[in-house]
């Protein structure tokens, strides 16, 4: 309870009225940068951070948080209206909440968005605010070995579950590690896939590879099948907003779990975007509407949102008070952080509780603020819809270039993106998925790191992932949700051994 | 005509001497770009950040600064990008030794020649670090249960600073290490908190907050003499108190990271001397006193002759440590 009256007094901090005005300006701004392409919240923030230095270190920090919920929100909107993910988290809710805009229901899709973000956001302080003593020990326990296997979790969480061809997933996942593997490699420090151009020694951004999949992609295939959005009624739908929220709990059982597990691997630093696809998988495997995902489906965008969240704000916590960032965005503030004389680390809680429970105290009032004027904009960027799709095309171009340009001012990138463009319409005519394309570009890289390092310390022996009850049990939960599928599907063979003739022909009738 | 005359003439001449450097010297007409060879947050970033900050308060230049990361590739991707800027004096690179080791051990496509030396700006110092409950009190004990066990080093990146220097510790300390390399210092700190390492060989910023909070502690620092007097980290102990590696029987005098300045290759030597000056300028401030003391480095100005002179032995040293672990590319 000790806990509760320090946050109490972080109340005292945060809630006054020059800091609830930095909330307000730093959710708008953040909104902007997370809405604008290629800006997101690393960029947003550390365009702010020489801002702060005269500031006092709570109103710096106050400022700078408040911009990343608000980029978190904005970034979401250009993922559910335009197709195109503006930070690495927001990927998977493009999957549900771009169908569902294009249906004719974009206010829907924001709404629920918001909601579930907010709701995600709300469990990830909570949890910092009662267990981040604890946490931290259990971050601690975190060796290479552990990550892998956190990753390896993630994968097996999304992959295994897949609705397309497995042999079509794990071409895509193959492709995406070859991706992931360009540019300089961490534990050997030589040169790999550069294919003799020289600037790809940095290798491939993120930013660029997914604007080019799913904006130009996207693009291209609407405009072979001649895109035609579903009218969207011209009334600005207020009634629609509150009826999404009112809808929300009725998926308690989507938002608690995917909350769990996005506070789950904002803690083990796995990080957001891990967090998202392994949430969205896993609500595929376990939601009735399972099927139907892919299509505009509600859960769909809940589970990516609040896990993804729910493991933003959970993030934070390692950075306070280990010094590892979770995140990109935490990177930046953490640079901030010492630049303002606070050194991020076990000390900073008992040193600067002014500082830290200040903070957590405005985690609670940003997100409320970020949540309220975001759900202020849903008719406005709802209305974008009903702008005809000749406008909106060469505006979606735009966007794809400028964001990738601005990456790092590179011209090679904005050739990459529209590469990336062409490789996104052909998966998607040949049916092939991005979803295991993009994880693996993501995360492939700290995997294959975390990987090698385990083996450096091994010797080379497997043995390593099976030494001590925690990677033990990460990997072997890993390999269930592999194999699940595989053994489901053996089950009901085994059962009924007339249905493979059945099932073939049902399945050549699709491909035909 | 007379004495006054000539002395006015003199004068003239001397105010002609005095401006017609000034006249002729070059001035930024457009705003120019701090390329931080490394991601947001590192010390290469905080460098960058920090001067320019310095620079727009005290409005040492006319025009507009911005600072842009280019870590890709643990700072190639900067490197790669001033080869390519050659004769454009509004790029101005900042990063570390890397310039020129990075080079020798990996196929990039760059070398330090490439680029316009400006100035080595602060040293960072390397110490040796181990976990808090750890039963070693100096690097002696250290060296000792090493020669014994199979010993973990973490460090920042592959074939860099960190690992040179453990190969150094290696040969000097006649043990044998398995070096494990992580993405940064930050990251590499934790393990050891974790128990996942037993040792390695941050810089004081990137351990500082361990330290404080008791998950880590300096066996030694790798300096000539112990660090400079400054207020207490831990309740009874502060920077000056850890004791140098040589003291402990660990016999390696001096290693130390400088963060460089480098201009593209091509510039006119007008130009280079601008940056020069301007980074003189930036180094009287109290804001940079500031900065060196929270980031607890060292403060040093090389340039010119010094600095050439700094980046040659280090090259010499570099060279030989990497020819006996057969990193050498060419």
């Amino acid at each position: 309870m000790e806990n509760l009256s320090e946050l109490w007094h972080g109340f005292t901090i945060a809630v006054t009225v020059p800091h609830l005005a930095l909330m307000v300006v730093g959710v708008l701004l953040g909104i902007l940068v997370g809405v604008l392409p290629g800006l997101g919240a690393p960029n947003g923030v550390s365009l702010l951070l020489p801002l702060t230095f005269g500031m006092q270190p709570v109103s710096a920090i106050i400022l700078l948080s408040s911009m990343y919920w608000g980029a978190l929100f904005g970034g979401s909107v250009t993922s559910i209206l335009f197709n195109i993910p503006g930070e690495p988290s927001s990927v998977a809710t493009t999957f549900d909440g771009y169908p569902m805009a294009r249906d004719g229901r974009p206010t829907t899709a924001l709404a629920t968005a918001f909601g579930s973000a907010a709701f995600g956001a709300l469990i990830g302080v909570i949890l910092i605010t009662f267990l981040a003593t604890w946490v931290a020990q259990v971050a601690l326990a975190f060796g290479p070995a552990e990550y892998f296997a956190v990753y390896f979790l993630a994968f097996a969480s999304f992959v295994g579950m897949g609705g397309a061809a497995p042999v079509k997933t794990i071409v895509a996942l193959a492709i995406g590690f070859a991706i992931a593997a360009i540019g300089i490699d961490t534990v050997s420090g030589s040169v790999r896939l550069t294919m003799g151009v020289d600037e790809l020694v940095k290798g491939v951004n993120f930013v660029v590879a997914v604007m080019g999949l799913f904006g130009i992609g996207e693009l291209l295939v609407a405009v072979e099948e001649e895109f035609h959005a579903r009218a969207v009624s011209s009334k600005i739908e207020w009634r629609e907003v509150f009826r999404a929220i009112g809808r929300l709990p009725r998926h308690s059982v989507a938002l608690l779990r995917s909350a769990a597990i996005g506070c789950w691997m904002g803690i083990t630093p796995g990080g957001p975007t891990a967090a998202s696809f392994m949430s969205y998988g896993i609500a595929r495997r376990f939601s009735r509407r399972g099927r139907h995902f892919g299509t505009g489906e509600v859960e769909g965008i809940i589970s990516p949102e609040t896990a993804d969240h729910a493991a933003g704000t959970s993030a934070l916590l390692p950075m306070l008070s280990l010094g590892i960032p979770g995140s990109a965005t935490a990177a930046v503030m953490m640079g901030g952080l010492m630049i303002w004389g606070l050194n991020p680390g076990p000390m900073l809680f008992v040193d600067q509780k002014d500082f830290v429970w200040g903070l957590i105290a405005s985690m609670y009032v940003g997100n409320i603020v970020a949540v309220a004027l975001v759900l202020l904009t849903v008719p406005v960027f709802a209305a974008l819809m009903r702008i005809p799709f000749v406008v909106i095309a060469p505006l979606i171009v735009i966007i794809c270039v400028v964001g990738a340009y601005s990456v790092s001012n590179s011209y090679l990138d904005v050739v990459m993106m529209l590469g990336f463009g062409i490789v996104g319409y052909l998966f998607k005519k040949l049916f092939y998925p991005l979803a295991p394309l993009v994880l693996a570009i993501v995360i492939g890289d700290k995997a294959e790191d975390a990987f090698r390092q385990s083996m450096l310390m091994s010797k080379g022996s497997l043995s390593i992932f099976f030494a001590n009850k925690l990677v033990t049990c990460l990997i072997v939960a890993g390999l269930a949700l592999l194999l699940l599928p595989l053994v489901l599907q053996l089950a009901r063979l085994w059962r009924k051994p007339a249905a493979p003739a059945a099932e073939t022909t049902a399945q050549e009738k699709v491909i035909i | 005509m007379g004495r006054t005359s000539k002395l006015l003439l003199s004068a003239a001449a001397a105010v002609l001497a005095g401006t017609m450097p000034a006249l002729s010297a070059w001035q930024p007409q457009k705003p120019i770009e701090f390329v931080a060879t490394a991601g947001p947050g590192g010390g290469t970033d905080n460098l960058a950040r920090a001067v320019q900050n310095i620079i727009t308060k005290h409005k040492l230049v006319e025009q507009p600064i911005v600072v842009v990361n280019k870590g890709g590739g643990s700072g190639a991707e900067g490197y790669v990008y001033g080869k390519a800027s050659a004769g454009d004096p509004y790029k101005v690179i900042f990063g570390t030794s890397n310039a020129w080791q990075q080079p020798l051990v990996s196929k990039v496509a760059f070398n330090y020649t490439d680029l316009t030396p400006i100035a080595a700006m602060a040293q960072d110092e390397f110490l040796l670090w181990v976990k808090q409950d750890a039963p070693y009190k100096t690097a002696g004990d250290y060296l000792k249960a090493a020669a014994s066990g199979e010993f973990k080093m973490g460090g920042a990146q592959s074939k860099d600073t960190d690992e040179v220097l453990t190969r150094m510790i290696e040969k000097a300390g006649k043990v044998k290490l398995t070096y494990i390399p992580f993405k940064s210092g930050a990251e590499t700190a934790v393990q050891l908190a974790g128990g996942h390492l037993e040792s390695h060989v941050n810089n004081p910023s990137e351990s500082l907050g361990q330290w404080r909070g008791g998950t880590q502690r300096p066996l030694c620092v790798f300096s000539p003499k112990r660090l400079p007097q400054g207020p207490k980290v831990t309740a009874t102990e502060g920077w000056s108190d850890i004791p140098t590696c040589v003291e402990q029987g660990l016999d390696i005098k001096q290693y130390e990271q400088p963060r460089t300045v480098w201009l593209p290759g091509k510039v006119t030597p007008d130009q280079a001397a601008f940056y020069v000056d301007l980074m003189k300028k930036v180094q009287a401030t109290p804001e940079w006193k500031d900065y060196i003391e929270k980031t607890s480095q060292v403060d040093t100005f090389l340039t010119g002759a010094e600095f050439d002179k700094f980046i040659k032995e280090d090259l010499e040293h570099v060279k030989q440590v990497a020819g006996e672990q057969g990193w050498l590319v060419k």
